[in-house]
């Protein structure tokens, strides 16, 4: 395969990735409004540095308002990872990489991309938000789909989920750090009404509010909710989920190609050490220290991807 | 201007032998049932992602080439007849591309002038004394044919260089059998959709002679930006080769080779959309940041095959089209059996006069252009739109030729009430290897507009599935 096409397999489904996660984020901002009395503005800051766009919101923005922040988190194109951004790159990577995807994957991107193009091409109303929302996961959900339907489990599928789970793990560690303080165990051990608001918020985020109460039995506890999010390997968000996911993709392309880069010991380095963490030695050794770690780690494991496997010249 | 010959019913509103049975079909069909399935193509198509990008539209980068549900049906009879006078032009061509980069004999018979080549921009001195691999230099040819009566067709271009369309063709017919799959049980249609298998083995049996075991193929295209990139992307796809790019090839000992994930690999054959003057930075533009520096190198010593050949232009160009009867005749002893169009070379003072005083009823077309940017035509274009163009032809004469406005063919669409007749061409496609295949159909373009003579999809041309009948 050509460099070039790993590298667009894998930047299509990093930023189809980023596009629902930044609906998720919405969402759960969205309904932070809704449920708390006297909610504010200011409570999109939050999501806004979640996203990774806060400073860049202000460069087009004199003032934060919650509408102004949905629209910029959905559909201003001078925002990169706005939802409609991520979907144009996605689709021009996939439009790039076009011979590698099944028909059916193509289909489901450009159907993606011709549907949100009309629907975002103005300022959504926001009764119309939540149907909004659905639609983008909906769209996303469809190319998953499709792609896990349709294609080969080969090199292109490994590149193509490589990407999704980088992604992935670089949202929710973002996620958590922007919060990370509500979680904090100096704070409160057990939650008080504001706490338990901002740890549902958070599992809202990533759409795991109720699977967390299969597996805690229901009771919000920062610790617990911490290490749902972070060691979890059945949680299909948590970063230890997602790097069980990579080290496995990356081990199909050393056996294929009988290679073996410097990736694959950073990924195993990552992985060794979220299946040896505790929840307690993150929370006692500092959980924003560790989260900042982490993304760095992430960032150099997906450089040392795009330079072992000759993404670039 | 006359009457234009209608390919499908006569002055009386019979059908024609051809589109008998078609003719019957649609005379069951309900016209709320055809409708809809001119939405459906329509949503085939922009769901596909078959678009194409016009250059310099604001509003939307991507296009759809609206697709016409009446098929062009030709006989088994006006096929050979076209195919014959195809195959003995495209083996001049070829014989003729060979003969200017190397002796030279028809400028030194005379038939053509020294300067038309040498000073001709799509001449390349780099070929001269150069042989392709296999001595084929137009390995895809994209002949464009006009109609005017019963028996009467005209060859409008060679396109010689790199001949876009043929994703249509295909798609086109892919759209007609999901659609009416029972017209194909009541017509037998020859196949197209064999093209993309015959143009890999065409390719492959062109590799360089030092090229062992399976050769190596790829197609070369500019970038998702390029105005045909689905169909770069498609061919790819369909033959099952690498879609590269320029920065995706480098020329490593002697070999051009592509950056793969597992390493660098040769490659033998690269079957390039990009022009001539983007090929190599090191021979032609230094600018161009879609070739690959050092191919023109590997390409002299035979280690690589490029189709089509670098240099092919020259036969295509259209100062050259004039001498295409001479030309035939030259090389096959033959008179040629497709006609030209009759042309003024407006570099010829006597003709250059000519033009001036009948502007209004011609079709001034530039050298070089393509895709219906930068021509005059003649018969529907303002008074004040002819006056300029005068001057821009006062200036630079031999940048211009000038053919009279043929009364093209028709074809009806289908439109809201019914149907109605429009203006066609025809680009059939050929692949020269050892031998030359026709591919039996091609693409037929249509001008949407009523009395307009432009097919062009740029200029507001639509396309049709066209079929060639079994005897």
């Amino acid at each position: 395969m050509l460099g070039r096409t790993a590298n667009g397999l894998y930047w299509m489904f990093r930023y189809i990735e980023r596009a629902e996660n930044i609906a998720r984020l919405v969402d759960a901002g969205l309904r932070v409004a809704l449920t708390r009395a006297g909610s504010s503005d200011e409570d999109w800051d939050g999501v806004l540095q979640s996203a990774g766009v806060r400073k860049a919101y202000d460069q087009v923005h004199d003032k934060l308002t919650a509408a102004a922040a949905v629209d910029y988190l959905l559909r201003d194109e001078q925002n990169p990872s706005s939802v409609m951004s991520c979907i144009d790159y996605g689709r021009n990577n996939a439009r790039m990489v076009r011979t590698a995807l099944t028909r059916e994957t193509w289909e489901a991107t450009n159907e993606c991309w011709i549907d949100l193009k009309t629907r975002l091409a103005r300022q959504a109303k926001p009764t119309d938000l939540p149907e909004l929302i659905d639609v983008i996961k909906h769209r996303c959900g469809l190319i998953r789909g499709a792609f896990h339907g349709s294609m080969l489990r080969n090199e292109i599928y490994n590149f193509s989920r490589i990407g999704t789970f980088i992604e992935r793990a670089d949202n929710t560690s973002r996620i958590l750090d922007v919060k990370y303080y509500v979680l904090l165990p100096s704070i409160s051990q057990v939650g008080s009404a504001l706490d338990n608001f901002q740890w549902e918020s958070i599992l809202r985020s990533v759409s795991a509010h109720r699977s967390y109460g299969w597996v805690y039995d229901g009771e919000y506890q920062a610790a617990n909710i911490a290490d749902f999010l972070i060691l979890k390997v059945q949680m299909p968000r948590s970063l230890a989920y997602c790097y069980e996911k990579i080290v496995s993709n990356l081990c199909y392309l050393e056996t294929d190609y009988g290679q073996r880069h410097k990736a694959h010991d950073t990924a195993d380095a990552i992985k060794a050490m979220l299946k040896r963490g505790s929840i307690t030695d993150i929370m006692d050794h500092g959980l924003h220290e560790f989260l900042e770690d982490f993304i760095g780690r992430n960032n150099q494991l997906s450089a040392d991807i795009s330079e072992g496997y000759r993404f670039y010249q | 201007m006359r009457l234009a010959f209608d390919e499908m019913l006569t002055a009386e509103n019979h059908p024609r032998p051809p589109y008998k049975t078609y003719h019957d079909w649609y005379a069951n069909q309900d016209a709320a049932h055809l409708i809809r399935k001119t939405q459906d193509a329509e949503n085939i198509f922009r769901r596909t992602g078959i678009t194409f990008a016009v250059y310099g539209h604001a509003d939307s980068s991507e296009k759809l080439i609206p697709f016409d549900i009446i098929p062009r049906i030709i006989s088994a009879r006006e096929w050979r007849k076209l195919a014959q006078g195809i195959e003995q032009r495209v083996l001049a061509l070829n014989a003729f591309l060979d003969d200017i980069y190397h002796k030279q004999e028809i400028i030194k018979a005379g038939r053509i002038p020294r300067e038309l080549i040498e000073k001709n921009v799509a001449f390349l001195p780099e070929m001269i004394g150069f042989k392709p691999p296999g001595g084929v230099y137009t390995h895809i040819v994209g002949t464009d044919i006009v109609r005017t009566g019963e028996d009467q067709f005209y060859v409008l271009e060679d396109n010689a260089r790199t001949p876009s369309g043929v994703s249509y063709m295909l798609e086109n017919r892919e759209t007609m059998m999901q659609m009416f799959p029972e017209l194909f049980t009541l017509n037998k249609v020859q196949r197209v959709e064999d093209y993309p298998r015959q143009l890999r083995q065409s390719l492959s049996s062109l590799a360089p002679p030092g090229c062992k075991g399976r050769p190596r193929v790829a197609v070369l295209t500019p970038g998702i930006y390029n105005s045909a990139y689905y169909e770069h992307s498609f061919l790819a796809d369909q033959m099952g080769v690498e879609l590269v790019e320029g920065s995706d090839l480098r020329v490593i000992d002697g070999r051009v080779k592509m950056r793969t994930t597992r390493g660098y690999e040769a490659i033998d054959v690269l079957y390039r959309r990009v022009d001539d003057d983007f090929l190599d930075p090191l021979t032609f533009r230094p600018d161009s940041a879609l070739g690959i520096p050092g191919i023109m190198d590997v390409y002299r010593a035979g280690n690589i095959t490029i189709a089509n050949a670098p240099g092919t232009g020259i036969a295509d160009d259209k100062a050259i089209y004039s001498y295409m009867p001479e030309i035939v005749e030259f090389y096959t002893g033959r008179k040629a059996l497709l006609e030209n169009v009759p042309t003024w070379r407006c570099s010829e003072p006597d003709s250059l006069k000519y033009v001036l005083e009948h502007l209004e009823e011609l079709v001034v077309k530039e050298v070089h252009g393509s895709g219906g940017y930068g021509m005059l035509v003649g018969p529907t274009a303002t008074k004040k739109e002819c006056e300029e163009f005068a001057k821009k032809l006062a200036a630079r004469p031999g940048n211009y030729i000038a053919q009279p406005t043929l009364a093209l063919s028709t074809v009806p669409i289908f439109v809201n009430k019914g149907i109605a007749p429009r203006h066609v061409d025809l680009r059939p496609y050929v692949l020269v290897s050892d031998k030359v295949k026709i591919i039996p159909g091609g693409l037929t373009r249509v001008a949407l507009k009523q009395g307009s003579l432009v097919v062009n999809s740029s200029q507001g041309g639509g396309t049709k599935d066209t079929w060639v009948l079994e005897d």
